[in-house]
């Protein structure tokens, strides 16, 4: 279900992927002040932004899930965060770098963008351990799911109200740039943010593929053992999908003795 | 046989008032919410080596300790009800879900209002330079503000680590985030009131923001709180 | 025989077909079909594992169905929760009753829960089963036995027409059980679903009786016609 058009999208966003570099090092001039450290922010800001929308559609998601109760709508919300709580370190880290480069610290305090994101992810990274201390797979995904809408809120509030906070202290604002692009540096910018959505989106399907691929496998390997299959599952933060197996009812006939 | 739907009213003070017996009879969380605030006055005076705090440190100071206690609290919110009684006598009964969450929200704040009489005398007493009788109106908002934050979060939050198998590490770990906003507004709303060259005006934005805060959360902690209670 | 005579069909009070539920990628419960008239006992037996716990909090709405169908007392569950909660009664594994609490401040709070009036009926139900000397100690002073007994109080406090139960004779003591069975026995008049994990016993009070392994019917049929040696092959 999640295989189709993978290799073509996969291709696409490697294409894009490449332009971008290709665009960035040698079609945008240097930046006046900063040199070449500037094309950091080609990197930094994208995946700011794609994180952050990666971050928010997990909320949707989960509000879908507790809406249809349907677990695929749970496995789009983990993989959405999980996903996102990878590239929301690139983004601390791209962040650093650029502040290092660019002011000499590795961390500052009056960078919105930086704290917010700080902030953040401090928040999403306790929807694993959440997951893994709950036994009960439909229960783990309904907290997950309530979780991921109180954080997914939280996001932009957040970063409001941390703006709000830093407002007075001449915050040297990475991602106000874009605002004052010239042409190239426009292009490759926004060209940049396609690109990293698009890898987003990419490695997102491969993951659900991947996750929905090794439920049907589990389905059928439990249909191939029967009623033998004894074997407690291991705990794991990974949400569970009800997969039925093509041509095999998943309820399977009652036993022996039966008498009605 | 059974009797007619029970009317709200009857059900939260029937709640109401098990909770504060067994808080009463038990004392697993006020006294060590407090306890603990004003040991942590006591260490905040060692770590930074002052007598008298005003202004932006002064306020820090009074609501990082105030949150810290308040995490005490959140973990306990829950935990009679996990262990004992059940969620599942109250999803048994035909009362309304949400009675349930305006009798933990109001718990909570009981808790806090305690926590604060303690806390903020001793405050006074222990670390304040300034007097704290012209700063205490101000101080009363800035208060009643960030409560209503603290217990909005604190009862979803309480409510989601309870009946995980860590719980008291997952409470703060998820509503320390949470609360940085509230801490934010409210330590700078806080800081001019408790200002060393006498009790300055509130500052409006500050207010604005933290009530703005409390208002969505508590909108979403009352549409999703539900989905918490299901086995 | 009278002729005209009307034949008035009695209403199921639990209808159950094809009631599943998962549990992760597993099945706790597999198509489940069973009917169950008012005033009828159904027997639930089971090896560990097997769905008994699952089957019960289903029927408590305490859990939702995931396949299938389930009528309690008429009302179609999950959508009609609302109209058949205070019209059960559960009793199981955990007594549901704060410790620090006496019996009497117990039955209060549910009785509040359930929009009941006064508390003779508390203290009726608590004379029943010897419990009214020790109402108003806290219940983490008493037995375990004298707590179950205040549970199945608690449990019948709001007069439920079906019972839900688990081991209800579990923690008690032979007096113990004689005092509630007239209040959770045969003799009630209450639908009942007893799980239990005595063959023998459990035959001489059901009219029905399901066995179930692994989540799956392996066993449904009238009490008179089955014997406890056919049950204890469920337990293999």
């Amino acid at each position: 279900m999640y295989g189709k058009r993978l290799r073509a999208l996969a291709l696409t966003t490697f294409a894009a992927l490449t332009l971008t570099l290709v665009l960035a090092f040698f079609w945008a001039p240097n930046d006046a002040n900063q040199g070449f450290l500037q094309k950091i922010f080609y990197l930094h800001v994208p995946l700011a932004i794609v994180t952050l929308c990666g971050f928010v559609y997990g909320g949707v998601a989960a509000i879908m899930h507790l809406r249809t109760r349907d677990s695929r709508w749970d496995m789009r919300s983990y993989v959405a965060i999980h996903l996102s709580l990878v590239f929301g370190v690139g983004v601390l880290v791209t962040g650093s770098i650029w502040a290092k480069g660019s002011w000499g610290v590795w961390w500052d305090w009056s960078e919105p963008t930086l704290v917010s994101f700080l902030l953040i992810m401090l928040l999403y990274a306790t929807y694993q351990p959440l997951r893994f201390a709950i036994e009960d797979p439909e229960r783990q995904a309904r907290y997950a799911s309530v979780f991921a809408i109180t954080a997914g809120a939280f996001v932009p509030i957040n970063f409001v109200i941390v703006r709000l906070s830093t407002a007075y202290l001449h915050p040297r604002v990475l991602g106000d740039i874009s605002a004052n692009l010239p042409g190239r540096f426009q292009v490759v910018f926004y060209l940049s943010l396609i690109s990293i959505a698009l890898l987003w989106i990419t490695l997102w399907r491969y993951e659900m593929t991947s996750k929905h691929a090794s439920a049907q496998l589990r389905a059928l390997r439990r249909l191939l053992a029967g009623d033998e299959d004894d074997a407690l599952p291991r705990r794991s933060a990974v949400p569970t999908l009800s997969v039925s197996v093509e041509g095999g009812r998943a309820g399977g006939t009652p036993g022996v003795g039966a008498s009605r | 046989m059974s009797a007619g739907a029970p009317q709200n009213r009857v059900v939260l003070g029937a709640l109401l008032r098990k909770e504060l017996r067994v808080e009463l009879r038990s004392f697993s969380a006020v006294p060590a919410m407090s306890l603990f605030s004003v040991t942590t006055f006591v260490l905040f005076h060692f770590a930074l080596q002052r007598n008298a705090l005003s202004d932006d440190l002064a306020s820090g100071v009074l609501w990082v300790t105030l949150l810290f206690a308040a995490v005490l609290g959140i973990n306990r919110l829950f935990v009679a009800d996990a262990e004992q009684g059940g969620f599942d006598g109250f999803l048994l009964s035909p009362a309304d879900r949400s009675v349930l969450l305006y009798s933990k929200a109001l718990t909570l704040l009981a808790y806090l209002l305690v926590l604060e009489l303690v806390a903020v005398p001793a405050f006074a007493l222990l670390l304040l330079g300034p007097a704290l009788w012209p700063a205490l109106p101000g101080l009363l908002v800035v208060l009643a503000l960030g409560d209503a934050g603290i217990v909005v979060i604190g009862t979803l939050v309480g409510a989601l680590a309870v009946r995980t198998s860590v719980r008291d590490l997952l409470g703060p770990m998820i509503s320390l985030p949470l609360l940085v906003p509230v801490l934010l507004c409210a330590a700078r709303a806080g800081a001019p009131v408790l200002g060393a060259g006498g009790a300055g005006a509130l500052p409006l934005r500050w207010l604005v923001t933290l009530a703005l805060y409390d208002l969505v959360f508590g909108l979403i902690t009352f549409a999703v709180f539900d989905f918490l209670l299901e086995d | 025989m009278p002729r005209g005579r009307l034949e008035v069909a009695t209403l199921a009070a639990l209808e159950l077909r094809g009631l599943t539920r998962h549990y992760g990628e597993r099945l706790a419960l597999a198509d489940v079909s069973v009917d169950v008239e008012a005033g009828q006992t159904l027997a639930v037996l089971g090896p560990n594992g097997a769905g008994k716990t699952t089957l019960l909090r289903l029927l408590a709405t305490l859990l939702r169905p995931h396949g299938g169908e389930l009528q309690v007392l008429g009302h179609t569950l999950p959508a009609e929760n609302w109209a058949v909660r205070g019209r059960i009664g559960l009793l199981g594994h955990e007594p549901l009753l704060y410790r620090e609490l006496s019996a009497r401040e117990n039955l209060g709070l549910y009785g509040a829960l359930h929009g009941l009036d006064g508390d003779e009926r508390a203290g009726e139900l608590l004379a029943a089963v010897a419990m009214e000397r020790r109402a108003d100690e806290p219940l983490r002073t008493l037995s375990r036995g004298m707590v179950q007994r205040v549970a199945v109080c608690r449990a019948l406090l709001h007069d439920p027409e079906l019972l839900l139960l688990d081991e209800p004779r579990a923690n008690l003591d032979p007096a113990a059980s004689e005092l509630v069975e007239p209040l959770i026995g045969r003799a009630s008049g209450r639908t009942r679903v007893i799980v239990s994990h005595d063959p023998a016993g459990v035959l001489a009070e059901a009219d029905l009786v399901l066995g179930l392994v692994r989540g799956r019917v392996h066993v449904l049929a009238g009490a008179a016609e089955l014997d406890a040696g056919a049950l204890v092959e469920l337990y293999r």
